[in-house]
């Protein structure tokens, strides 16, 4: 239990502060400690487990409508501002922004959005290369990529989360292929969208 | 290997299904022709491919081509974006249960369900549907791209007039030896070949090869080798069994209707043969040819109503066959008589023309022989008959006979034999089998008389649209027809198979192949075969 528990912790990137159905945000708990663009994270209670995809981040000053101004004028590096003003640390945040794709619930894995959004300061936790894979097992989550407003575009976080997840399995080209082929029916209709993703997944 | 290809997406009874290929099944490997089975919800069924296309789910894609040179890109989209289709049209169907799989394959009356799955069909299917080697059965090949045992019902097969067709050096000729001893070794018929260019008794060529066996090489009790050129034969090695002379007295009007146009006879001259057959008899042809040009010629001319002109032309066409070296005046032996008594006894019988191999020899001994033979066979049917006496009829009789079109032509097909023997079925138990590389030259009538038709490459249209008249799923065929290979591929329908199929003829000229047409080791074959004749 206790080593169990380690493991969880040692995955541990962050905390919701926002929420909705059909996304959430989530400060980090060390500053840059970002989770990549399009890797999968969860978050949840024994209830369900949430499942989402890192669809974009920001590190931003702690006080909304202070901006950080230039130091390093007189400094040799960047490591050397933070080294003389050991405060910036604490009035900058980084956080995420993930869409959900889906969940968990009595140990069964849904390609769809949960009944419930996450709740405010839950853990968010970066999957394991394990449950990625098991995520993988279905592209139906490819589909709410697809139709999700997003500040990134489609394309890029479609071919981020697949680089991604393709890096958990074992063969990733074979992931990708089959990924592709679904991308390929899913956008049958919109060939340069299809291109535009496959030119970033290519192997 | 029961590989699964992929799924029915449209179609109809009518035109056939549409199969969307899987993407994991390469476009490449569809071979039109391929037998394939559809595993619809409550019935399974047959078919053949025969088309294969290209498709795109989105026409851009052919405007813009994506840039495939990338495997994984092209990768991707085999099988989604881009998609090959096959076409196939099932021809039989079996029902799932234990009823229908009793009653066996039947002939489709519906389509396979939406998304049904299509694979290549198995050995157990080719047997399901052809059956496997018996006592009337015979190993003719494997279909296209099968190691299987495709199976001929012979007993079946003979039982109409046949055809063989194909361009020049497709397999014809190779096909029809494995036929004949076919027809040897499964059915109770036997076979009488007149073999223009001497390739069925003894031994026959082969491109780019030694000489293969034959018939009598390989059989020897069961076939007889005679000859109309002794010296020929004996030249080239062959023990014959009988030599065939024709008399002058032996040949009737009905000869020389069929030698027409070989003989170049105006339409007159032919019907002047008529009545210088009432005027001198028997002995007519002999009596013409020795009228004088004298007064009393001109007034028997005259007499007959025969025009002088038109009488120089009959009398060229009459020297000519008189001057063939195997007709004589008066002939030692009764050739048909010979022939009849080997026919009776079960033995199959080649006749060689050795170099006698011009057109005009061919038809006159062919057309002759045949009907005199016909004739017996006709006497004695209808005696048997009329007494009810099954055991007086006759051996049923294939006659084999090379250039078809010679003989059957819509020209004279009317008034020989051979067109007689093909619109009676086998009224008289007499079938042909029929060997042609110009099937268009043939009598349309004659053509749709034919019960199974195996065809070779062909690239003529025409002749393409005279062998397929009248088929079900013509164009099917058709296409299927004309991509088979240039040698030792054919398609067989018609009334001795349960549906269309393509085939590689089993190979012929080996060692091996001699010893796979010959059961058991060689002494038990004598053996086998002197028991027969007890
Ligand atoms: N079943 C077979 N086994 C082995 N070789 C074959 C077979 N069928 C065809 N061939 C090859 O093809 C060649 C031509 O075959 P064949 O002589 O039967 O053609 P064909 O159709 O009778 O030609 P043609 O119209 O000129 O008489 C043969 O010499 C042989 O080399
Ligand atoms: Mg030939």
């Amino acid at each position: 239990m206790v080593k169990e528990s380690k493991m969880a912790e040692m995955q541990r990137v962050g905390e919701v502060i926002e929420a909705s159905t059909t996304d959430f945000v989530a400060q980090c708990y060390e500053l840059y400690q970002i989770p990549p663009l399009g890797s999968l994270v969860k978050t949840g209670d024994l209830n369900a487990e949430l499942y989402a995809v890192v669809c974009n981040a920001a590190t931003t000053s702690l006080e909304p409508g202070r901006r950080p101004i230039a130091r390093g004028k007189d400094e040799t590096s960047e490591e050397e501002i933070y080294r003389s003003s050991p405060q910036l640390m604490k009035l900058l945040k980084s956080e995420f922004g993930a869409l959900v794709v889906g969940h968990k619930k009595d140990a069964k894995l849904y390609h769809h959005l949960p009944p419930q959004p996450a709740r405010i300061h839950s853990f968010v936790y970066q999957c394991t290369p394990a449950e990625v894979t098991e995520f993988g097992q279905s592209f139906d989550f490819l589909n709410i990529l697809l139709n999700a407003r997003l500040t990134v575009p489609t394309e890029e976080l479609v071919a981020a989360s697949l680089r991604q997840m393709s890096q958990a399995h074992q063969d990733p080209r074979v992931f990708l292929v089959a990924a592709g082929k679904e991308l390929a029916i899913l956008l049958s209709g919109n060939l340069n969208q299809l291109k535009a993703i496959l030119g970033r997944i290519r192997q | 290997m029961n590989e699964r290809l992929g799924i029915v997406v449209s179609g109809s009874l009518t035109k056939g299904v549409e199969v969307k290929l899987d993407s994991s099944a390469s476009i490449e490997d569809m071979v039109v022709g391929r037998f394939v089975t559809i595993e619809g919800q409550k019935r399974r069924f047959f078919g053949m491919i025969n088309d294969v296309s290209l498709g795109v789910i989105d026409q851009k894609l052919t405007v813009t081509p994506p840039d495939t040179a990338d495997p994984f890109i092209a990768e991707v989209l085999a099988g989604t974006s881009t998609f090959g289709t096959l076409h196939v049209s099932p021809s039989l169907v079996i029902g799932g249960d234990a009823i229908a799989i009793l009653e066996g394959p039947q002939p489709v009356k519906t389509v396979p369900s939406h998304f049904s799955v299509v694979k290549l069909a198995t050995q157990q299917d080719v047997e399901l549907v052809f059956g496997t080697e018996d006592e009337k059965r015979f190993f003719i090949g494997n279909p296209l791209d099968m190691e299987v045992k495709l199976c001929l019902d012979l007993e079946e097969f003979v039982k109409r007039s046949n055809g063989i067709f194909g361009k020049s050096g497709t397999g014809k000729t190779f096909l029809t030896r494995i036929l004949l001893i076919g027809m040897l070794q499964k059915s109770q018929a036997v076979n009488l070949v007149f073999d223009m260019h001497n390739e069925y008794g003894w031994a026959g060529t082969r491109e780019g090869g030694p000489p293969v066996k034959a018939l009598k090489q390989l059989f020897q009790s069961r076939v007889a080798v005679f000859t109309l050129d002794e010296e020929n034969s004996r030249h080239r090695g062959v023990s014959t069994d009988g030599v065939v002379r024709i008399g002058h007295d032996e040949i009737e009007p009905e000869d020389i209707v069929s030698l027409r146009q070989t003989l170049n006879l105006t339409e007159p001259a032919v019907e002047a043969v008529y009545q210088v057959h009432r005027k001198f008899g028997k002995n007519w042809l002999q009596n013409t040819l020795d009228l004088k040009d004298s007064e009393e010629g001109r007034e028997l001319l005259k007499e007959l109503n025969i025009h002088e002109s038109t009488f120089q032309n009959l009398r060229r066409g009459l020297a000519t066959i008189r001057r063939l070296p195997f007709t004589e005046p008066n002939p030692p032996t009764n050739a048909v008589k010979a022939i009849l008594e080997h026919l009776d006894r079960g033995t199959n019988v080649v006749l060689e023309f050795g170099r006698y191999r011009d057109i005009t020899a061919y038809i006159l001994v062919a057309n002759m022989l045949s009907r005199r033979i016909y004739t017996q066979y006709q006497s004695r049917m209808e005696k048997a008959t009329a007494t009810a006496k099954d055991n007086l009829k006759p051996r049923p009789l294939v006659i084999t006979i090379e250039e078809a079109h010679k003989f059957l032509n819509p020209e004279v097909a009317s008034q020989t034999i051979f067109g007689t023997i093909a619109r009676e079925m086998r009224k008289y138990n007499v079938t042909l089998l029929v060997i042609d590389q110009r099937p268009s030259g043939i009598d349309s009538e004659v053509m749709s008389q034919l019960g199974t038709k195996i065809t070779c490459l062909m690239d003529n249209d025409r002749d393409i649209d005279s062998v397929l008249a009248g088929v079900s799923g013509r164009s099917e065929l058709k296409s299927v027809l004309a991509k088979l290979a240039a040698k030792q591929q054919a398609l067989i329908f018609g009334h001795a198979v349960p549906m269309p199929v393509a085939f590689q003829p089993r190979e012929y000229g080996s060692a091996e192949s001699y010893r796979d047409f010959i059961p058991g080791d060689k002494a038990e074959t004598e053996k086998d075969i002197e028991e027969l004749w007890e």
